[in-house]
């Protein structure tokens, strides 16, 4: 049974991406076929979830052959945490985009749109499962190849100067990935990540360092950590709205959880790097979130909010502690929820408004007062109001950061309040300009032939549901934030423990 | 593990002239160069498997496991890696082309950011100016 479910959330997408190809001039089964699709990877994900909660990690060795030499696909608890989280924001996304397609009725670049978001889909369930070196690398290039597509949908000039930057900036990543892979190998003579946990501990510790800081840089390019965030606000806001969300909530993710799981499982507990990794998430933190407060238009302000947040999960990791990494994955789950619910609604007041420019908006809660709440609930999540899931995923992390009470650690529980504090600063100034004031006129839209529809009075009811769907989402995680914790909490334990992850892929095989 | 200096040095230079392709501003150079540093990256993956030798076939002269074959493992990651990056060099060529349709010039764009910096500093300058220049 395992053997066909664990690989099912990477192999499903990337069969029906080929069928929907076929089906591009039907475009009924063509949102069927996605639909179902991700509703079978929400269950999927759901289901290995439990088996790894209750009986240790799932493992499979793909063609049969055994672990070192063949690749290992690995569900332990926080792969399939995060595989979980991220096929709900998927299909919620996906309806979004549905439903802002047909409204739309743009046909050509939907047919496009659903291949590549299942190929999106596939990628990133593999960077999850993967426990080879090599096959997270694949995995990257998987997820990013469709990301190119999807950023450049529109083939607009804003849209090629943005995606020229975003796919440059990856391909370097991924030339670094590659050079660090060789160098893996060259040392250890394996990619397979339980056998290289082994052998890498063997090594001098200079060699061992400079691989985990070559891996950190690689990741780091993708999670957007301090001084290589620069490409992030630059490219994200200019793809259509639903592209963005499910950039800003995954695929930086994606790079926080490849950092959790190589500096937990292959570079455990060096000293060096954790004081790095702090030193980083302060200066993550209170750079991101100071490039948000000047920024005008509310794409790219919620773009400088994802790089302030990232800084928040390196702080969990740096700690190395139970409770620090337990509060870095709450914080990953809530934060892939708020800020993919967020630029959702970004998108629909775009579409409202015609525009995301800050000073050209307002009054908007006496036209639209469901737009209102629905901006309201994540924007307070996000800055960290109680009782909402940002206030509890804050409060586990500075816990942990005072009970850890090293001189960085402190300083790090600092910049997270003042991190905090100025979120919330950032998310009233959109309140008080958006919502409040006088109602601004619809700024028309500068090129109705594009992808992207704006300055329209009626919002399309998926489109809303879908938003309303990701705002419940986002409230949910308050409400079970107890067994949730619990449940990160076991996660933590599991990756400061490396030595249960190495048994279960070697033994198995 | 001994290592091969013509291909080390092969790399190094790859990465080199890569780099600084990498920095003009020309689109077509950058596109250029990331393939420059892709072909270093699989050459270095190459070489992390040590010194070539014989065919790793069952049957072979000295067996799969046998004493002086070749790795097979890098090599097969090298066909992977060389997949990837001639697919992405393809996108790519494709979107330089497309900004050059757009834009009618091969140049990186400038960063909007920069822009809106640049436009904003000559109105800065002329609100100082004003009021001394009402007196």
């Amino acid at each position: 049974m395992i053997r066909v479910l664990l690989p099912l959330p990477i192999v499903l997408p990337l069969l029906t991406a080929g069928l929907s190809v076929l089906l591009s001039r039907r475009q009924r089964w063509q949102r069927a076929l996605s639909v179902l699709t991700l509703t079978v990877g929400v269950v999927v994900a759901g289901w290995l979830l439990h088996v790894a909660d209750t009986a240790g990690p799932a493992v499979v060795q793909l063609g049969g052959w055994a672990a070192p030499a063949g690749i290992s696909l690995v569900a332990d608890r926080l792969s399939a945490l995060l595989l979980l989280v991220s096929a709900l924001v998927l299909l919620s996304v996906l309806l979004y985009a549905i439903g802002q397609g047909v409204a739309d009725g743009r046909r050509s670049t939907l047919a496009v749109f659903h291949p590549c978001y299942l190929v999106l889909a596939a990628g990133i369930a593999l960077a999850f499962l993967t426990g080879d070196l090599f096959n997270l690398f694949v995995a990257f290039e998987v997820m990013l190849v469709a990301s190119y597509v999807l950023i450049t949908l529109d083939g607009g000039a804003a849209q090629v100067r943005a995606g020229m930057t975003y796919i440059v900036v990856s391909l370097l990543a991924s030339t670094l990935f590659v050079t660090a892979v060789g160098l893996v190998y060259a040392a250890t003579g394996t990619v397979n990540m339980a056998d290289a946990a082994q052998r890498l501990a063997e090594l001098p510790d200079g060699v061992r360092l400079m691989l985990g800081l070559m891996l950190l840089v690689v990741f780091g390019i993708k999670a957007a950590i301090f001084p290589l965030f620069s490409w992030l606000p630059d490219s994200y806001p200019t793809a259509p709205s639903p592209v963005t969300a499910v950039f800003a909530g995954l695929l930086t993710k994606v790079g926080v959880y490849a950092i959790i799981r190589t500096q937990t499982l292959l570079f455990p507990g060096d000293r060096v790097t954790a004081s790095v990794l702090l030193t980083l998430a302060v200066l993550t933190m209170v750079f991101g979130i100071l490039g948000a407060l000047v920024q005008d238009d509310l794409k790219r302000l919620l773009s400088f909010t994802i790089v302030g947040h990232i800084g928040y999960m390196l702080f969990g990791l740096g700690l190395y502690s139970v409770a620090g990494l337990s509060g870095a994955i709450l914080y990953t789950v809530h934060h892939i929820v708020v800020q993919t619910t967020l630029f959702l609604v970004a998108g629909l007041i775009e579409r409202r408004e015609g525009t995301s420019s800050l000073s050209r908006s307002g009054g908007l809660q006496h036209v639209a007062p469901v737009l209102a709440v629905l901006y309201l609930l994540p924007a307070l999540s996000l800055a960290g109001i109680p009782p909402l899931s940002g206030f509890l995923a804050k409060l586990g992390l500075i816990q942990a950061g005072t009970a850890d009470g090293g001189v960085l650690a402190l300083v790090a529980v600092g910049a997270a309040i003042l991190t905090s504090l100025l979120t919330l600063y950032a998310m009233a100034k959109v309140w008080s300009t958006v919502f409040w004031g006088r109602v601004a006129e619809v700024v028309s839209d500068p090129d109705p032939t594009d992808a992207v529809q704006v300055g329209i009075a009626r919002t399309p009811r998926l489109m809303l549901g879908a938003a309303a769907f990701a705002v419940v989402g986002g409230l949910s995680i308050s409400l079970i934030a107890g067994p949730l914790y619990a449940l990160t909490s076991r996660a933590a334990a599991d990756l400061l423990e490396p030595a249960r992850y190495v048994q279960a892929v070697l033994v198995t095989s | 593990m001994t290592g091969n200096l013509t291909l080390a040095l092969t790399v190094g230079v790859l990465y080199a002239v890569g780099t600084y392709l990498l920095l003009q501003r020309t689109l077509t150079r950058v596109v250029l160069g990331l393939g420059l540093l892709g072909h270093g990256a699989n050459l270095l993956l190459l070489q992390s498997g040590g010194p070539a030798g014989g065919v790793p076939f069952i049957g072979a002269a000295g067996g799969p496991s046998g004493a002086g074959t070749a790795d097979p493992l890098p090599q097969a990651m090298v066909l992977t890696a060389i997949v990837i990056t001639f697919g992405v060099s393809a996108f790519l060529l494709a979107l330089a082309f497309r900004s050059w349709v757009l834009t009618g010039e091969d140049d990186v764009q400038d960063d909007v950011e920069d822009r809106r910096v640049a436009r904003r500093r000559p109105d800065e300058a002329a609100a100082t100016v004003r009021p001394e220049d009402e007196l």
